[in-house]
């Protein structure tokens, strides 16, 4: 099988991986950088849960084929927070009990951090677009809506204290 | 009763690894030398296997064995009733069924090589239908029976034929629900790696019920249960679907792993998942229910047939719990309740959230509404004409006399909580366009844990380390509810201590005491009293220790906030630490095997009488739909949920369950139905088969009643499945009053609430009577 080498910034450490045509960026991420906490739910792009940021935008590594992750910034769930500590969403995600199997949770944060980066005071219906393409069989959604509410709110205030309410 | 660490909404003990990607689920891990395995499924729902052809496959690069049934040691196991293929010997008997599989250096190359197994096979024709199979001269889907039938189960109470002659009012209606996939998000992933610490195979993955596992891998490898090892990992849900599915490709991986001598993992795609893990059970169910004109029930008469596909899994016991539960919590003086299980050729059915309750729940209590109706009544009234209260009999002819009923307390929340009586009302009158709304309400009584099933026991192990850190460990299995957290929170209850000092141990069967399976909603009952009672055992040795030593009572002694205090004069003594210290320096061994069983209990299979759970919980669930009747679209606004738990451990564990609950029975409800055609899976990944997603969500008021039990640690029942249970009624009921017109067959879905029946397979135009 045609071998190909390319190169990738993940969670900010460039990365050269040999792989093939037909890798797709979801097996390149697990099986060969080991970067587990991104998961496969479907295969299909429908359950989110292989999701990560690839130049800024939300994807399902599932659909990517690797090629053409070549060049790329990602983040997976592990670059999310760092030696400090947390990051905000997270955090949110531990206080508001959003979390039970937590197979869903990697995506889940990385959908709610994507846009709470474009939007720190979404409406309701704006959380719930910004996750519709991420399942969870656990916890009803209610508890990750709540964390998700939980960031907006910190979140904004921080950012000049701004912070209305605008659910 | 005042509380330091349960009864209090605690973070979870596991958040951390889970928010952070570092929680490993099976599919997560890797050892040296490790092949991947990948199952061949059969063409055929029903098919005789003529030969097996291995021969180009095994060429394939990167391929290193191939097994089939002739491979197997003991090709048979199930739980209740041994008759489920590891892997198809001479016939496949549903879609699912594996052929072979291959182990290879590659995920690629299994995936390849299975395609060249050539499998000659003579199709067979299958029963599709239960009740084609119970008719006398059916074919057998098991050669060795001499029937169809799985099960039959009885409940024998009064005269219910004279009975039915004294009742003013009669309705006789039909119910029906589908089958339906578990979705837990995690698909199925096992490694087993062989002559690993002493153990023939070590196995992980996700694994519902290891001990299960353990039993159905040892005995299909015809070995010891000693020899096998299964280590849990963390759970992408579950919901009980990850058991006997587990227990076959654990099975499989073993003797492959055994066969190569190298570890094998297997993981199933979403599709080989839906196609070969077991389903919850549709039924096709029979009320007939007499009452008096003031709408006194007089008597109840109720038939359930159950699908069990192709095997018995855990169809005996799915329709025990129904036939216990079959006529709701209503004291009824003549009963008369048969539940049946039958072999076809579909996919074979299983445990699922509810087990054998959430048909029943769906007819009994669509049942009622339906009376309540023909009697001028409102669905509340007739209800409080005839719930359970202390002291009455069920239909069992048990006594609830040990524990609160507390069903009048627990519609009474909910009906505030909704402005049910208001709203009903106002729904009941005529409303203008398209778009109609209605509520609807739904109750239930629920046995807690495995009832006369199964013996009931668990244990668990508190060991304090010398550093005064502690470690639990016990047979039950986190499935992603919580556990851990309520387990921890027990044990530091106990020993008056931080959370923060425990660790809870992953199960391990080779370490854990076996305590049956995280199922029945028994887990914080029955393992919390195990583990509460290891924590009792060691503070009784810190006590008495601390006596002997300063000449005190070790009555008086108390362990709280870190520390040791004389309750006499709230004197502290000394802190736990100092405590560890002494007992190193004495040699005083501070672990503990705890263990709780659960009380008696009593079944006489002919008549149905006895004392089938040892206690119950009770929950009322009220739905507010509108109903958009130009398009059949149902959107749920708002879902009310009061349940009976005993004692919350956790109150925010316990709302998650509610919430998830209710979004699974909301599915249930309205959209989800595994589509199967003469045995063929057609619908086999999300995008075909849906399920809720953020956007269904609605309106969820949670409430938690609390009504301590005597037998639960610090008086927690259950919380898990009864949630599930009531949802689809509730909808079913709402969507009944907003529409005018009555379903009687799951799901909801817009062809039903549209047309009145189902486009798809199965779906008739009698679907509404």
């Amino acid at each position: 099988m045609t071998k190909l080498i390319i190169e990738l910034t993940i969670n900010g450490k460039k990365k050269k991986v040999e792989t093939t045509p037909s890798t797709r960026l979801l097996d390149l991420i697990r099986d060969d950088l080991h970067l587990t906490g991104t998961k496969e739910g479907c295969g299909k792009g429908e359950c989110g849960a292989c999701t990560v940021i690839m130049n800024g935008e939300l994807v399902a590594s599932c659909l990517v084929l690797a090629p053409q992750a070549d060049g790329a910034v990602i983040t997976t769930i592990e670059g999310v927070g760092d030696d400090k500590g947390l990051d905000p969403v997270q955090e949110a995600f531990i206080e508001s009990g959003a979390i039970q199997c937590g197979f869903c949770t990697p995506g889940m944060i990385l959908a709610a951090k994507k846009m709470l980066e474009e939007n720190l005071h979404p409406t309701e219906e704006e959380i719930k677009r910004g996750i519709s393409g991420n399942l969870c069989r656990c916890t009803g959604y209610q508890k990750i809506f709540d964390a998700i509410r939980l960031a907006a709110d910190r979140l904004s205030s921080r950012d000049g204290g701004r912070g209305e309410e605008d659910a | 009763m005042k509380f330091s660490e349960v009864n209090k909404p605690v973070k979870r003990v596991d958040a951390y690894e889970k928010v952070t990607g570092k929680a490993k689920f099976g599919a997560d891990l890797f050892f040296p030398n490790m092949l991947y395995g990948k199952a061949l499924h059969s063409k055929y729902p029903h098919a005789q296997i003529i030969k097996i052809n291995t021969e180009k496959a095994l060429t394939y690069p990167g391929v290193k064995a191939i097994i089939t049934a002739e491979d197997i040691p003991n090709n048979k196991f199930g739980v209740i009733i041994q008759n489920q293929q590891v892997l198809a010997q001479e016939e496949v008997l549903y879609i699912g069924d594996g052929i072979a599989v291959v182990a290879a250096e590659t995920k690629e190359a299994a995936s390849e090589a299975i395609k060249l197994i050539e499998v000659e096979y003579k199709e067979l024709p299958g029963i599709f239908d239960p009740e084609e199979a119970a008719k006398k001269d059916a074919p057998l889907i098991h050669s060795e029976l001499e029937d169809n039938q799985v099960v039959h189960h009885r409940v024998r109470k009064g005269d219910v034929e004279k009975a039915f002659t004294q009742a003013e009012v009669i309705l006789e209606r039909e119910y029906t629900t589908q089958f339906v996939e578990h979705s837990y998000i995690e698909p199925e992933a096992i490694i087993a790696v062989p002559y690993e610490h002493n153990s023939l195979v070590t196995i992980y993955g996700s694994i519902q019920n290891p001990f299960s596992c353990r039993n159905a891998v040892a005995n299909v490898l015809k070995v010891p249960l000693n020899k096998v090892r299964i280590i849990q990992n963390h759970m992408g849900g579950s919901f009980g679907g990850k058991d006997e599915v587990i227990s076959s490709m654990a099975a499989r991986a073993a003797v492959l792993a055994l066969k190569t001598n190298q570890p094998v993992k297997m993981v199933n795609t979403r599709e080989e998942s839906i196609l070969e893990s077991y389903k919850r059970h549709p039924y096709k169910m029979k009320y007939k229910v007499g009452a008096t004109k003031e709408g006194k029930l007089v008597a109840m008469e109720i038939k359930c047939i159950a699908d069990s596909g192709a095997y018995a899994c855990q169809t005996p016991f799915v329709t025990w719990r129904s036939v216990v539960q079959a006529t709701g919590p209503y004291e009824l003086p003549s009963v008369k309740t048969d539940t049946y299980g039958y072999y076809t050729n579909n996919i074979y059915t299983g445990a699922m959230r509810g087990y054998g309750s959430p048909q029943i729940v769906f007819a009994q209590e669509s049942l009622m509404d339906e009376l309540a109706d023909e009697l001028k009544m409102t669905p509340l009234e007739l209800r409080l004409k005839n719930i359970y209260h202390n002291n009455s009999i069920t239909a069992s002819g048990q006594k609830l006399d040990n524990h609160q009923v507390s069903l009048e307390e627990v519609i009474a929340k909910a009906v505030k909580a909704s402005n049910y009586i208001e709203k009903y009302i106002e729904y009941n009158k005529s409303q203008l366009g398209d778009k109609k709304r209605g509520i609807g309400m739904a109750v239930s009584f629920r046995g807690c844990s495995l009832g006369a099933e199964a013996t009931d026991a668990a244990g668990a192990i508190v060991a304090i380390q010398r550093d005064g850190s502690i470690l639990i460990s016990s047979g039950l299995a986190e499935n992603g509810e919580g556990l851990k957290t309520v387990f921890s929170q027990i044990a530091a209850e106990e020993l008056g201590v931080d959370i923060k000092r425990i660790n809870y141990m992953e199960v391990d069967t080779s370490v854990s005491p076996e305590s049956g399976a995280t199922v029945a909603s028994r887990s914080t009952l029955l393992g919390g009293n195990a583990v509460k009672n290891a924590a009792q055992q060691i503070k009784r040795t810190i006590t008495e220790m601390i006596a002997d030593k300063f000449k005190v009572k070790s009555g008086d002694l108390v362990l709280r906030n870190e520390n040791i205090y004389n309750k006499n004069n709230n004197q502290k003594i000394m802190s736990f630490d100092d405590a560890v210290d002494l007992a190193n320096k004495l040699g005083v061994f501070l672990s503990a095997y705890g263990w709780y069983k659960a009380p008696d209990i009593s079944w006489d299979e002919e008549t149905g009488q006895g004392r089938p759970y040892f206690t119950y919980v009770y929950g009322c669930q009220i739905a507010e739909v509108e109903v958009d009747t130009a398009t059949g679209q149902i959107e749920v606004l708002k879902m009310v949920a009061a349940h009976d738990v005993g004692r919350a451990i956790n109150p925010v564990t316990l709302k998650g369950q509610i919430y998830g609950g209710i979004m699974m029975a909301l599915g249930y409800g309205i959209m989800e139905e595994v589509e199967i055609a003469s045995g063929y899976i057609k619908n086999t990944n999300f995008d075909e088969y849906l399920i809720p997603t953020i956007k269904d969500m609605p309106e969820i008021i949670p409430i938690i009643v609390e009504n301590p039990d005597p037998h639960g640690p610090y008086g927690a029942k259950s919380i898990g499945e009864p949630t599930l249970e009531l949802g689809a009624p509730a909808i079913a009921n709402a969507v009944a009053q907003a529409t005018g017109r009555r379903i009687r067959h799951l799901p909801l879905n817009l062809e039903r609430v549209l047309l009145g029946h189902s486009l798809s397979k199965g779906g008739t135009k009698n679907d509404i009577l």
